[in-house]
């Protein structure tokens, strides 16, 4: 049995908590993080790579351009680029309908702002020819980029590390129990932990942890399928997404393009994997043809998805547990955990350090799953069936 | 009725399709070829007019055998020449034909999907003019092509000598077959190897009609390097008493014995073990070939067993599915075709001792040596990967770090030699370096058969 004392223990090595390490060890916190598996194994590594600001939920912005703001710097914050590269992001609408709503997410992200081009059928023509004579209008966001997400993790990972954090990977969390202000946590490798504070970031698995503590929160399991095709030379320099959900694809300078599938699948997280219906593949590829016409002659080489904990509001869940003094949550990150993750733990560290943080939290508190909760429009259309709310992992 | 589904037409699915016909069952056959025959058994391109005879040598009857065996029975079953089955989503399968991607869904399902070269890099390996040495035998059966005119066969396989004994019946010059086993571990193989004495006969008569023709056979070799201006040009070796030798040469066919296509297998649900032998990971099954619920395997794709274990065990796997269907079949005749199955792979794991996988060779490979030709990664950027701090031990994690094994083959080519490095590297054994998972697709399938398959 190893006994070690710190400040703050981390449940989760998933982005979230690897930056979450990072900067709590910046401002001087002794810091232990768990992980069941090895860092960023789940959705943080197996994500598409979208640093994507438009179509955010509109409370999110502040959170979502300070987080951006540390993508832009990553290099500097950890030594390490991780492919980041400010592609931009287009925004497509297919019909006068879609394109309506495609101008109304663009006034929210202008209102906190963001430049937005507005580009019409003749615009896209000309900057975008090889999109499909079907794309109506769009809008095109300069600040979004995009990230290679099988580096990040481990290499955030690598820096906290590097600022004296201790990283324990393989290693599940038997026991968490709380008294006197503090915490003890023990482990199934012999590990026993006493802290002031614990963060709560493991994922599709953080249910439980919560639970322990009188909370809850209808979080259930499930994996954004993720294709790549055979590389060809680069010529896709965006981000594309289609508005109606349909396909969302960027090419690597290296040649590859990366697509990614709706609707999402329903993942294992007892068997710790999230495979991917052929008939899902199938139908991204069409999708991506029909969006890209000079792609239908290549191929799809591979497959692949992971973990992550969805909510039916398609918001996370982020801030102070509300029973239980220095416990804090931030899971649930709904597909779209990426481009927030260095900003979520910023936060939680200056919530840790300094008793509270400037950027507004408030929509994503756990208090909000008392009553009935309403779905998202893009739950409901991002996935296969809605899974019974309170479904759990 | 029990719809029967076969995936490949080599000697383990044709005799299973035999099987099964013979007991009144018509089974779907699948082959991704657009021949019957398999990699051993390949027919010529329609048109070519080649001499199987000298080409096939003490193999032709057998070769004769098969496709006239295949002529008279495919009349009788749904045979589907030319389609990939490309992923196994519960009990369908996905295919890929003529262009379009369609489904199939099966009751049982027997995978008969042979095996592909064992590859270890080397340093010029990735020049043009380097071959697999089963794609050199694909130039010369399936197109009447040679891979070069002076061909130098390296590895170690008893298919250095056969491959060879059939580039120089049509004309080629083979300016060495150089082994990189030592021949004091081939002799400590014989007891094994008895189990066949006249395969074993057979590779010694190759050899020795190599020599004969005074072809270099050389034993305990180290490769040290494919050299040459944008394709090659010499091989340079170091013999077992430590001199270096030169063979120019314009094209070089590598082999370290085969490795089964297990794809299909594991994504229809079967188990797969560490096989320390082989140092391979093979999908499980009993002597008959059960490996799940309505799935049965046969042939190399299950473990190397050469073409006439192929045969065996094709009808086992068919004997074993008509067996589970409640269909009484031939007692006798299924014992004696497990005697035969069995035997042959006993002599498949003495050449996998006489023909070894050089372990230690892999591991010595200097840092620049691509070891992943599809995403162009070096054994240096493994090697690097692993030493840094939170660095992955395991190949899925190590894939996820480096690309090593993403690319185009799916980690088919780089997967074993892989395997090794991190092992290696680790300094833990084979079996807990683990092994790449699959997830379909198995190979490349074109955006324009997912639309030709939903109209």
């Amino acid at each position: 049995m190893t006994r070690l004392s710190a400040d703050v223990a981390i449940i989760g090595g998933g982005l979230i908590g690897v930056w979450s390490a990072y900067f709590l060890a910046k401002r001087g916190q002794r810091v232990v993080l768990l992980e069941k598996d090895v860092v960023g194994a789940q959705s943080s590594g197996t994500n598409f790579g979208n640093l994507r600001l438009q179509g955010r939920f509109p409370g999110q912005y502040p959170l979502s351009l300070r987080s951006q703001a540390l993508w832009e710097q990553i290099e500097t914050l950890i030594g390490d680029a991780c492919e980041f590269e400010a592609t931009g992001h287009l925004y497509f609408a297919s019909s006068e309908d879609e394109w309506r709503k495609v101008e109304a997410y663009a006034a929210v992200s202008e209102s906190h702002g963001l430049t937005i081009e507005h580009l019409d059928h003749v615009d896209l023509r000309r900057r975008y020819p090889w999109l499909s004579d079907k794309a109506y209008a769009a809008t095109y966001s300069a600040r979004d980029a995009t990230a290679n997400p099988r580096l990040v993790t481990p290499a955030v990972a690598r820096a906290a590390k590097g600022l004296g954090v201790t990283i324990v990977e393989t290693c599940r969390v038997t026991e968490l129990r709380t008294g006197d202000g503090a915490f003890s946590l023990a482990t199934d490798t012999g590990l026993s932990i006493d802290c002031g504070q614990v963060i709560n970031c493991a994922g599709a698995w953080a249910l439980a942890i919560a639970e322990q503590f009188s909370e809850t929160a209808p979080l259930f399991p499930a994996g954004p399928p993720q294709f790549v095709t055979e590389p060809f030379p680069y010529f896709i320099r965006p981000s594309v997404q289609a508005v109606d959900g349909t396909v969302i694809f960027r090419q690597i300078p290296r040649g590859n393009v990366i697509l990614a599938g709706y609707p999402r699948t329903a993942a294992d997280p007892v068997a710790n994997r999230a495979p991917v219906p052929l008939a899902k593949t199938l139908a991204a590829m069409r999708h991506l043809g029909a969006a890209v016409p000079a792609l239908e002659s290549c191929h799809v080489i591979r497959v692949w998805s992971g973990i992550e904990g969805y909510l039916p509001d398609m918001i996370p869940v982020i801030g102070p547990s509300l029973t239980t003094p220095g416990l804090f949550h931030a899971f649930g990150f709904c597909g779209h955990g990426f481009q927030i993750g260095p900003g979520v733990g910023l936060c939680l560290s200056e919530l840790i350090v300094d008793g509270e943080t400037q950027t507004p939290l408030a929509p994503f508190s756990i208090g909000r799953f008392t009553g009935a909760v309403e779905a998202d429009e893009k739950f409901r259309r991002e996935f296969d069936a809605t899974p019974a709310a309170g479904n759990k992992p | 009725m029990t719809r029967i589904v076969i995936v490949g037409a080599g000697p383990a699915g044709i005799n299973a399709a035999e099987t099964l016909l013979a007991h009144g069952r018509q089974p779907i056959l699948l082959d991704e070829g657009r021949q019957a025959g398999g990699q051993g058994y390949r027919k010529p391109s329609p048109g070519l007019r080649l001499d199987m005879n000298a080409l096939m040598g003490s193999e032709a009857s057998k070769y004769q055998a098969l496709h006239e065996r295949f002529e008279s029975l495919r009349g009788q079953i749904d045979y589907r020449p030319g389609t990939l089955v490309w992923g196994i989503d519960g009990k369908t399968l996905h295919l890929q034909q003529d262009g379009r991607a369609t489904t199939l869904d099966y009751d049982a399902l027997v995978i008969a999907t042979g095996a592909m070269d064992r590859i270890a890099p080397m340093p010029g390996w990735t020049l043009p003019g380097v071959f697999g040495l089963g794609g050199a035998q694909v130039a010369l059966k399936d197109q009447g092509c040679f891979i070069g005119r002076r061909v130098a066969f390296l590895g170690s396989s008893p298919l250095l000598a056969l491959a060879a004994r059939q580039y120089r019946a049509l004309g080629a010059e083979v300016v060495v077959i150089a082994d990189t086993t030592p021949f004091v571990r081939k002799l400590a193989a014989l007891p094994a190897l008895l189990n066949s004495p006249r395969t074993l006969l057979r590779g010694l008569a190759y050899l020795g009609g190599a020599m004969r023709a005074g072809v270099p056979v050389l034993h305990g070799v180290t490769p040290l390097a494919v050299a040459g201006d944008g394709h090659v040009e010499s091989l340079l070796i170091r013999d077992a008493k430590g001199r270096e030798r030169r063979f120019a040469c314009d094209a070089v066919a590598l082999g370290y014995g085969l490795k089964p296509e297990t794809q299909l297998a594991e994504l229809a649900g079967a188990q797969l073990a560490y096989d320390e032998a082989f140092r391979l990971w093979l999908p499980q099954a009993d002597a008959d070939g059960r490996a799940g619920d309505g799935l049965y395997l046969a042939g190399d794709g299950m473990t190397i067993g050469g073409a006439d274990a192929a045969e065996a065990s094709g009808a086992l796997a068919a004997h074993a599915l008509l067996a589970d269907l409640g269909i009484p079949s031939d007692a006798a005749a299924v014992a004696a075709l497990r005697r035969r199955a069995s035997r042959l792979r006993a002599f498949q794991r003495g050449l996998s001792q006489a023909f070894a996988w050089p372990v230690a060779q892999i591991r010595a490979l200097p840092d620049d040596v691509t070891l992943c030709r599809c995403e162009k990664v070096s054994l240096g950027e493994i090697r690097q990967a692993m030493a840094q701090e939170l660095g992955p031990t395991e190949v899925n994690r190590v894939k996820a770090m480096t690309r090593c094994g993403m690319g185009r083959c799916q980690g088919r080519i780089c997967g074993p030699a892989l395997q090794e490095i991190v092992a290696g590297v680790g300094n833990i054994a084979g079996a807990e370096a683990g092994r790449l998972r699959m997830q379909a697709p198995i190979k490349p399938v074109a955006l324009a058969a997912a639309k030709a398959g939903a109209s």
